[in-house]
């Protein structure tokens, strides 16, 4: 006993940078106090958890300001907190407060107590954090089951709705196949490379001793791209995408849909352009290939669906088809392009989000069916203009940042000779006017129903009540404005939002 | 004062009529479009002809990209956008004399908007910058189609889709091809990027990567126009879409694709345009054919017109594709003298209709003119000036496009001269139908209210104007048309040359 306390106090420990760790730091105080506040009695717990969730999220976002432009290397190279790590925890804990703004009244974050709730969005947004960050393969799967493991219990909070409950088993069993490909793939980068450091791996493959082109190498980057294909919903690895989407509480699908998305893609990122960019013209035909099937297989997809939640599911399966093309080509240029469009993406799925939310609020049995959508540019325009504006963003049309994000991949990827997969995006834009076009007019062109929302009698001069409940809340309405405003003010002024993804693509130093 | 104000006050108006409300939105709407005339007419004047590109705006608006704010005016798009401002000004009054409007306020919003998009596009010397201003063109009148088309809802909503999306489709593969063009000229001559349209132009590409990007620019334009094979849209587009909007877009938004020809792809990919000479002419020539036909069997009057507008625009893209100066002057003639035809025509439609039991049916009108002699005189000269008659604007613009074809493809002159013809047919079997015979049962003739009058006769008076002085146009434009094509005609001197020395 004596002899291991002596030990102890000669080990030296690793110097940790606490400056740089600081966001990742916070978030997980954060997450605690809020689950501990969560144990208290009285209905004061259910605005402080998210006021709280809110703050630490800003806290972490105002860190991350704070340590931006260092690229520091934290816990003996285990994370590296560089712009690229910033910029994406900046679109991470923008989802998130975006989430809990949404999820604030939601009857999810009720049942499962709110503090439990808040605290698991906290803690998927600091695995974000740390799998976007990891430098280390040990640490990617650290953050990747970080992420994953909140998520399940979050799409199963609606105790009493069957399909929340499905919704999560489902993305449990499917998550959980895609963990153990990643683990087996990441093993297997191990074993070719002898490292599981991105450094060592890059130098491994940049040796010349045979790794690159390595039969076991490319067998653990395929494996590895299929695990993080799952998380992505990447093509054919989607499928549990829209069932999951549907069922599950639509603040924890939006949140999903945006910040998962841009983990997955920014772990991508990081992995393939970094460590492994010596063997990229082996992984970037197969990544291509992948592209573009997702980008035909998502935008049809889509076109047949009756639930915006579904058919966002199927447009979020297009869109990361996208945004797989800035990591393809393996450039500046690219790396960039891909961070812009996560920005982006992250302001148009929100805004439509947080519509479908006010939409299942006055109608709870089925408000995210599109034909309850029909006569909203006249009923309630408030709520009719961001969900155009969103459409019309995800759709490419100019105005919109949507457009520029779409120029910025085209340019990316004709500038890396994948001219043909710009066409595919190209066509598969004009797959999605399909769908997209179909919720405009909807809303704007057919006669909103004559039976009230509620489905109950109109006596008259009607209840407050009803009427009450038929109002979005201002919470929500403010995060579908502001969301909707960020798409259209980055369509036309999206020279800040280019500083941002081009500091992001510097912090990449392997590509030019 | 300098172009943007021109292009986005017709935006400030849109936004204002939006929240000001419903009951002032009217006025409002036309106060903004006489304004953006009056605004357009002073460039006009101040306009110095030979001067190059005049009133340049350049300001980089994304410069990672390579992508500038750029404006100007040149003797190509000068007139086009007197044009324009002339046609939105005569579409808002047509509006303002129909009060039972649904949500009035918003009918003016898009309907400026719209303005604003065509403008812009007009203006735009920066490629991106024109690819945007092309696609936002299409949203106002997929808004004001859907929502205030005629018919059936479903109906007009298919309608509408259907537009968007044949359009579209040829917007989305230019903007690839546009963004294409732009980073392969930066990698094939080592230079920045760049998407201004006279650095593009003075830097050509090689001729491989000019073919591809050449025939998705044309794909979009000849959608937009529409021309021949890719007209689907039009018949259910035309007859939803209310008059007011479908004025403007017949009268201006077709002709920026035809602009887009002689601003873009001549300049910029002369030798793919020499390539593709042929193939342009035969859908040319087809459009001028099939559309005649068209125009000469159905019996909806505003299918007619609709109609009878593919055949023009099929000898707008004759005249571009002789690419000679003669051809593109008479363009350029012809652009302005349909877009002055076509507001008139459509109303006409609309006043025909109004006589007619709101039937727009050939078959259900007859003997209109019988008590509406300023009428019948007014849809006379503006369908005399249609088929071309001889002291027309028109009848210049067609004998110079004529002039060009023959001089580069006889061929095609021959075929297309039956499409002057054939224009007579079926401008006078409509007003034949329709003013003369034996007056049908649900006809109520009756002469044109001062409102009306405050529609036709200005434009008729310009109708009448450009006829006595058809150089207004054509002397503006020629320093631009001549520098429109003279990229291709050395092109083409080349080819000519290849082929005669290569004979034995």
């Amino acid at each position: 006993m004596n002899a291991l306390v002596t030990a102890a106090a000669h080990a030296k420990a690793p110097h940790i940078d606490y400056a740089g760790l600081s966001p990742f730091i916070a978030l997980t105080a954060g997450a605690i106090l809020t689950l501990l506040i969560g144990l208290a009695r009285g209905r004061w717990v259910r605005h402080a958890t998210p006021l709280l969730a809110i703050v630490t999220l800003g806290a972490a976002i105002g860190l991350g300001i704070w340590q931006f432009g260092e690229a520091t290397s934290l816990v003996s190279g285990a994370l590296l907190a560089d712009d690229l790590t910033w910029t994406l925890l900046f679109a991470f804990a923008g989802a998130g407060i975006g989430a809990t703004l949404l999820a604030w009244r939601s009857h999810a974050a009720q049942e499962a107590s709110p503090g439990e709730f808040f605290s698991l969005l906290l803690f998927s947004v600091l695995g974000m954090a740390i799998l976007v960050a990891a430098t280390n393969l040990v640490t990617l799967f650290l953050g990747f089951e970080l992420l994953s493991i909140p998520l399940y219990v979050l799409c199963a909070t609606e105790l009493r709705r069957e399909r929340s409950l499905e919704s999560g088993l489902k993305y449990l069993i499917v998550g959980s196949v895609g963990s153990a490909t990643l683990v087996y793939g990441l093993a297997l980068i191990y074993g070719a490379t002898g490292s599981t450091d991105y450094a060592g791996i890059d130098k491994a493959i940049a040796s010349g001793a045979g790794v690159g082109g390595d039969v076991l190498l490319l067998s653990g980057v395929g494996l590895t791209l299929v695990g993080l294909a799952f998380k992505a919903s990447v093509a054919p690895f989607h499928q549990w995408t829209p069932d999951v989407y549907e069922g599950a509480p639509t603040p924890v699908t939006a949140f999903m849909a945006v910040a998962t998305k841009a983990a997955a893609l920014g772990v991508l990122l990081r992995l393939f352009d970094s460590a492994l960019i010596g063997s990229q013209h082996d992984w970037a035909p197969m990544l291509a290939a992948l592209a573009a099937i997702t980008i035909v297989v998502g935008n049809v997809g889509a076109l047949g669906q009756t639930s915006l939640k579904r058919m966002l599911a199927y447009s979020g399966v297009a869109q990361a088809g996208y945004l797989l093309a800035g990591v393809i080509v393996g450039s500046q240029l690219g790396a960039k392009a891909t961070v812009f469009y996560l920005v982006v993406y992250l302001a148009m799925n929100l805004a439509a989000f947080a519509v479908v939310v006010a939409r299942e609020r006055a109608n709870p049995a089925d408000g995210d069916d599109l034909a309850g959508f029909a006569g909203l540019g006249r009923t309630q325009p408030s709520l009719a203009w961001p969900l155009t504006i969103a459409m019309l963003a995800l759709a490419g049309i100019p105005a919109t940042a949507g457009f520029i994000g779409k120029v910025f991949l085209i340019d990316a990827l004709v500038d890396g000779d994948y001219a043909w997969l710009a066409i595919v995006l190209v066509i598969g834009s004009m797959i999605s006017l399909g769908y997209y076009l179909r919720v405009v007019a909807t809303m704007w062109m057919r006669e909103a129903p004559t039976a009230t929302t509620t489905g109950v009698p109109v006596i008259a001069g009607g209840s407050q009540e009803a009427d009450a409940a038929a109002r979005p809340q201002p919470e929500v309405l403010l995060v579908a404005w502001l969301a909707a405003a960020a798409t259209i003010v980055l369509g036309i002024v999206p020279q800040p939002l280019f500083d941002l993804a081009a500091d992001a693509g510097r912090a990449l130093t392997g590509i030019f | 004062m300098t172009l943007s104000i021109l292009i986005w006050l017709p935006l400030v108006f849109a936004l204002l009529s939006a929240i000001w409300g419903n009951r002032a939105a009217a006025r409002l709407a036309l106060l903004g479009t006489l304004a953006t005339l009056a605004i357009a007419i002073s460039f006009v004047v101040r306009f110095h002809t030979g001067g190059g590109m005049q009133f340049v705006t350049d300001r980089s608006w994304i410069s990672a990209l390579g992508i500038s704010y750029s404006l100007g005016l040149d003797g190509l798009n000068l007139v086009l956008v007197l044009l324009t401002t002339v046609l939105f000004a005569g579409a808002t009054l047509m509006a303002n004399l129909r009060s039972d409007w649904e949500r009035p306020s918003q009918l003016y919003m898009w309907l400026l908007a719209g303005e604003t998009a065509v403008l812009g596009a007009f203006c735009a010397q920066d490629l991106i910058l024109f690819v945007a201003f092309f696609d936002l063109m299409l949203i106002p009148f997929y808004f004001l189609t859907g929502i205030w088309g005629a018919g059936e809802r479903p109906e007009r909503v298919r309608a509408t889709t259907k537009l968007v999306i044949y359009t579209l489709v040829g917007s989305l593969l230019m903007l690839a091809a546009a963004v294409a063009t732009g980073v392969l000229t930066a990698q094939q001559h080592n230079s920045d990027l760049t998407f201004s349209l006279a650095a593009l132009a003075s830097a050509p590409l090689s001729r491989g990567s000019q073919e591809w990007i050449f025939l998705c620019f044309a794909a979009a334009f000849l959608v937009k126009m529409p021309a021949f094979p890719l007209h689907g849209w039009l018949p259910d587009g035309y007859r939803t879409m209310p008059l007011p909007a479908l004025s403007a877009f017949s009268g201006v938004v077709s002709k920026v694709a035809a602009y887009g020809f002689l601003r873009i792809v001549l300049p910029v990919f002369p030798d793919a345009s020499v390539h593709f000479q042929e193939l342009l002419l035969l859908i040319a020539v087809a459009s001028i054919l099939y559309g005649s036909a068209m125009a000469f069997s159905t019996t909806n009057a505003r299918l007619v017109v609709g109609f009878s507008s593919v055949a023009q625009m099929g000898f707008i893209t004759l005249g571009i594709f002789a690419l000679n100066q003669d051809g593109v002057q008479g363009a350029l003639l012809q652009m302005v003298n349909h877009g002055l035809v076509t507001l008139p025509l459509f109303f006409v439609v609309g006043l025909l209709a109004a006589r007619a039991g709101g039937s727009e049916d050939l078959r259900d009108m007859g003997g209109i003119a019988f008590r509406a002699p300023v009428l019948a005189s007014l849809f006379l000269i503006v369908g005399l000036a249609t088929l071309a008659m001889p002291g027309s604007a028109n009848f210049v613009g067609e004998f110079l496009i004529l002039l060009g074809v023959f001089k580069a493809k006889v061929v095609f002159a021959f075929v297309a001269a039956v499409g002057v013809a054939m224009a007579s047919v079926y401008v006078l079997r409509f007003f034949i139908r329709a003013m003369h015979n034996r007056v049908a049962p649900s006809v109520a003739s009756r002469e044109v209210g001062f409102g009306d009058l405050a529609v036709l006769a200005p434009m008729v008076l310009a109708i009448l104007a450009l006829a006595l002085y058809p150089q207004f146009g054509l002397k503006r434009s020629e320093p631009a048309a001549k520098a429109s094509v003279a990229a291709v005609s050395t092109q083409s001197a080349q080819v000519a040359d290849a082929t005669a020395g290569g004979r034995p």
